[in-house]
């Protein structure tokens, strides 16, 4: 058998376990990491239908200038609720929870995470703190939007705040929790061959990631905690009534939520370097440039939060230090966009969905990449900040980043999930519906915050009608676009067909077992063929292929 | 006979060189400028669209040529070139980058000082005083006392974008108290005494406004002048201008402030000069008139009468502007 031969040893005698496996397992506390994983993708998932909801409804309110859908009284909540569930609730917990769960212990040859309990429970915090914010709903919704900035955010309903600080509170404990979980998996349950220069680059992206949300999100509760107190037992830590300064809330929220954009970021960078490769043929281009950047990215975003609060209470030499320090992070950021075009330049692109929304995410986190360098700038900065300019920003990084990085994801590592091919026509309709939804909705916003449009308005000058239907025409193509791929979904798990081992013929560990992988991920211990990007080195693979697959062919019929 | 590749290339920089200087001159995406500040941050935004254009241009078409070119073709099952980086090319492009941010940055260093960002009265944080207003009642302060105290105990020190280089330490032609609050502006002049709930400036002299805010945080926003500070209820906040084509131009709140935040609109008025005069003279002259409600507007209307419209729908009762005008 050659040194790179894709046939894993396992297929031929598939665990009875992964056979037995009762449905029922998937609603109960369970310690296999690849349960707690799909737990997190449906759950988030659900999340994201819900958010996505919201988010059509502020589209529909935003069709006219006019407030007649949700109007004054309903169009705030719907807004909070609509950022803290995108992000909270869908991106950081499907970026992170769901598949660094899955992915990190079979890509590194473990046989589950280091902590199986701690992994449980952290995503078992995560249901009561959506069903919270839900609550809201019915009862009264929080008002002060994702950042909840005071005094506002203590000065416009105590029910609906204090939920809304308990709901993220349990998300940050679940975060941390993970954390702990992912560094500890990625450092010492690593199979003795693979160092750390053999990992596949989502490892690297998730030890960032980790090594942030440890750093962050303890102020951000520590932040939360103050407020509570402020909203509830009438201290003053930050409501100037009483000699607190709302702008220390403003430093300690986003000392944590500016790095949370690196949370909800940087796995999708992991993701996308390990998808482009398999679909390419080819290898990623510059490995340690890719998992050094994400360091860097790492450092650098845990020095640049202030650049949230350029027209807020900041002297002025803070903005030019945190000005300086952002456009900094274009450089590693730059070096990922750069050598992932490299990597599929030259390559034998399989354009199939999984591939298509890789591709659709380098293109639109482009955008955002390019227009986060001039909101760095403070003058202009200054005119834009808390515009529609902004919206159109941090969309084009987090919905047309992380979510369609998020889509890739799925559509690649479904056989691997499921054991089941997904339909890949219906996954390309879903595509063109993204890409063109996407860019119908959101492109246009730059254009609408430049020209004056403030974000967070219910209401708006007529002179901007027009750009706002093409908005919501897009809004409606994207809510659109979630249908094919929710029945292409559920209908391939329950009836596509079978995905073999390794249908991607991809290198990483977690194609050598079998699809979906046993209880303890592999029959017999994983063994590395090879880095996991070395495409192209053995030329006379397929032929190589060809007589291993005949071979093992002829092993069964003996047996 | 076919052109070699290196001709191509040359060719697609220059046009994609020609394009990104074309649409960062004319993307005609910001609305006027009226004001001396405004040309700087265009200045500042088609330099850097210019050179976004271009980013946007090799990058999208290298993907869209890599489709086209490097699809897998029909029963070619191999791997593509065995090719795992390229030392100068990396270091190209982390080297590029480097370059353009330090540029920018210094670029925007620069708009930044002119503008008066880094005036010392205006760059420095006083920090926060407390509101004389209880939690709730935040609407009933007073409305035409001079300035807000606490303005008085920090020697005008305040954040925001003060005076340029070349004007520094001069008071400035005209200078406003703003305030912010839910959901409405009020301008004082505290030279003359006037109340407006419109801020009215003469075209080509630097305008001061010293902004705060009474409940909760708000945004001085005039998309024209390319300006906005946070409204902070307990600091000052500082934007100092000159306006320069007259014309009305709304003045927004940019900050979430509560349910109406997206009706809390008012406007700018840049007048000539003359007018400028004009318009404060009869504010004047209305006020002597022994008017004891608050000064006139450019319209029938008296502030109370205007504030009475606007907050009639945003619950604010009778109670809570008689509130108000108690004080004065």
């Amino acid at each position: 058998m050659s040194a790179t031969s894709l046939e894993p040893k396992t297929e031929p005698h598939k665990s009875p376990a992964t056979e037995d496996r009762p449905w029922t397992d998937y609603f109960t506390f369970q310690t296999d990491h690849k349960v707690i994983a799909i737990q997190y993708f449906v759950i988030s998932f659900v999340f994201y239908l819900i958010g996505g909801a919201m988010a059509t409804a502020m589209r529909g309110e935003l069709a006219t200038p006019n407030p007649d859908l949700l109007g004054y009284d309903n169009y705030n909540g719907v807004l909070t609720l609509h950022g803290t569930i995108m992000i909270f609730l869908w991106i950081v917990p499907a970026g992170t929870g769901a598949f660094a769960n899955y992915l990190l212990p079979l890509m590194i040859g473990a046989k589950d995470m280091a902590f199986p309990r701690l992994n449980a429970l952290a995503f078992w915090i995560l249901p009561p703190a959506g069903v919270m914010l839900i609550v809201s709903l019915v009862t009264e919704t929080p008002q002060a939007g994702w950042t909840s900035y005071p005094p506002l955010s203590v000065t416009s309903g105590q029910l609906g705040e204090m939920l809304w600080i308990l709901s993220l509170l349990l998300v940050g404990t679940s975060s941390i929790l993970g954390a702990i979980n992912f560094i500890t998996t990625i450092i010492n349950m690593r199979i003795k061959d693979m160092t750390l220069f053999d990992m596949p680059l989502y490892c690297w992206a998730m030890l960032a990631t980790s090594i942030l949300v440890l750093v962050s999100t303890p102020v951000l509760a520590g932040a939360l905690i103050l407020l509570s107190f402020d909203l509830i037992a009438g201290t003053a830590f930050f409501n100037p009534t009483g000699g607190g300064d709302p702008i220390v809330y403003q430093h300690l929220f986003w000392f944590y939520s500016h790095p949370a954009v690196y949370i909800m970021i940087l796995p999708i960078f992991g993701l996308v370097s390990d998808i482009l490769p398999v679909h390419a043929r080819k290898p990623i281009f510059g490995y340690r440039a890719i998992a050094y950047s994400s360091l860097a990215i790492c450092f650098l975003g845990l020095v640049v939060w202030a650049h949230h609060m350029f027209t807020s209470g900041t002297p002025g030499w803070l903005r030019m230090f945190f000005m300086i320090a952002t456009m900094a992070i274009a450089v590693p950021t730059g070096i990922k966009v750069f050598s992932w075009v490299a990597t599929i330049w030259g390559g034998k692109i399989r354009l199939n969905s999984a591939m298509l929304f890789a591709i659709g995410f380098i293109s639109f986190f482009l955008v955002g990449g390019l227009s986060g360098v001039m909101v760095a700038s403070v003058p202009f900065d200054i005119h834009v900040h808390d515009t529609y300019f902004i919206v159109a920003h941090f969309h084009y990084v987090l919905f047309g980043g992380s979510v369609t990085g998020i889509y890739a994801g799925l559509y690649h590592w479904f056989p691997k999930m499921t054991g089941r091919m997904m339909n890949d026509t219906w996954g390309k309709v879903h595509f063109v519906l993204h890409f063109v939804g996407f860019n119908l909705c959101f492109f246009p916003m730059h254009i609408l915050g430049l020209q004056g449009m403030p974000r967070r308005v219910v209401q708006y000058n007529p002179e901007f009608a027009t750009l706002n239907m093409v908005c919501t025409v897009g809004s409606v193509l994207l809510a659109i676009s979630t249908i094919p791929f929710l029945i292409n979904a559920v209908w391939s798990w329950l009836y596509g067909p079978k995905a073999s081992a390794n249908p991607w013929k991809a290198l990483t560990l977690e194609w050598q077992t079998a699809s979906p992988p046993p209880i303890e991920n592999f029959d017999e211990e994983p063994v590395l063929w090879s880095g996991p990007y070395e495409y192209g080195i053995d030329f006379d693979r397929e032929a190589d292929e060809l007589s291993v697959r005949d071979l093992l062919a002829e092993v069964k019929a003996e047996m | 006979m076919k052109i070699p590749s290196a001709i191509i290339t040359l060719l697609a920089g220059v046009a994609i060189t020609l394009i990104s200087l074309w649409y960062g001159q004319n993307n005609g995406w910001m609305p006027v400028a009226a004001s001396q500040e405004a040309p700087l941050v265009d200045g500042l935004f088609n330099t850097m669209m210019t050179i976004a254009t271009a980013l946007f241009l090799i990058v999208e078409g290298a993907i869209v040529i890599a489709i086209v070119r490097f699809r897998q073709k029909t029963g070619d099952n191999t791997d593509g070139p065995a090719i795992e980086g390229n030392l100068p090319l990396e270091i190209l492009w982390t080297g590029i980058p480097v370059v353009i941010v330090l540029g920018l940055s210094i670029y925007s260093f620069e708009v930044y000082n002119t503008m008066g960002g880094l005036d010392p009265m205006a760059s420095g944080d006083p920090g926060i005083q407390q509101v004389a207003a209880k939690p709730g009642a935040a609407i009933a302060a007073t409305l035409d006392e001079p300035a807000p105290k606490m303005t008085h105990m920090h020697n005008h020190m305040a954040l925001g974008v003060g005076a340029s280089p070349g004007t520094q330490g001069k008071p400035a032609d005209v200078e406003v108290k703003v305030t912010g609050l839910q959901f409405a502006w009020l301008f004082n002049y505290p030279a003359s005494g006037v109340i407006s709930g419109e801020l009215h400036v003469p075209a080509g002299k630097e305008v001061q406004l010293d902004i705060t805010a009474q409940d909760v945080l708000h945004a001085f926003w005039v998309p024209q002048f390319r300006l906005k500070q946070d409204a902070i209820p307990g600091r000052t906040s500082q934007l100092r201008f000159r306006p320069n084509l007259p014309g009305t131009y709304p003045i927004i709140c940019a900050e979430l402030c509560g349910s109406y935040h997206g009706a809390m609109q008012s406007q700018v008025i840049v007048h000539t000069p003359e007018e400028y005069d004009a318009w404060l003279q009869s504010q004047i002259a209305s006020k002597n008139a022994g008017e004891n409600t608050v000064a006139m507007v450019s319209s029938e209307l008296s502030d109370r009468d205007r504030l009475a419209l606007r907050t009639a729908d945003l619950g604010i009762t009778e109670d809570i502007l008689a509130q108000v005008h108690s004080h004065q």
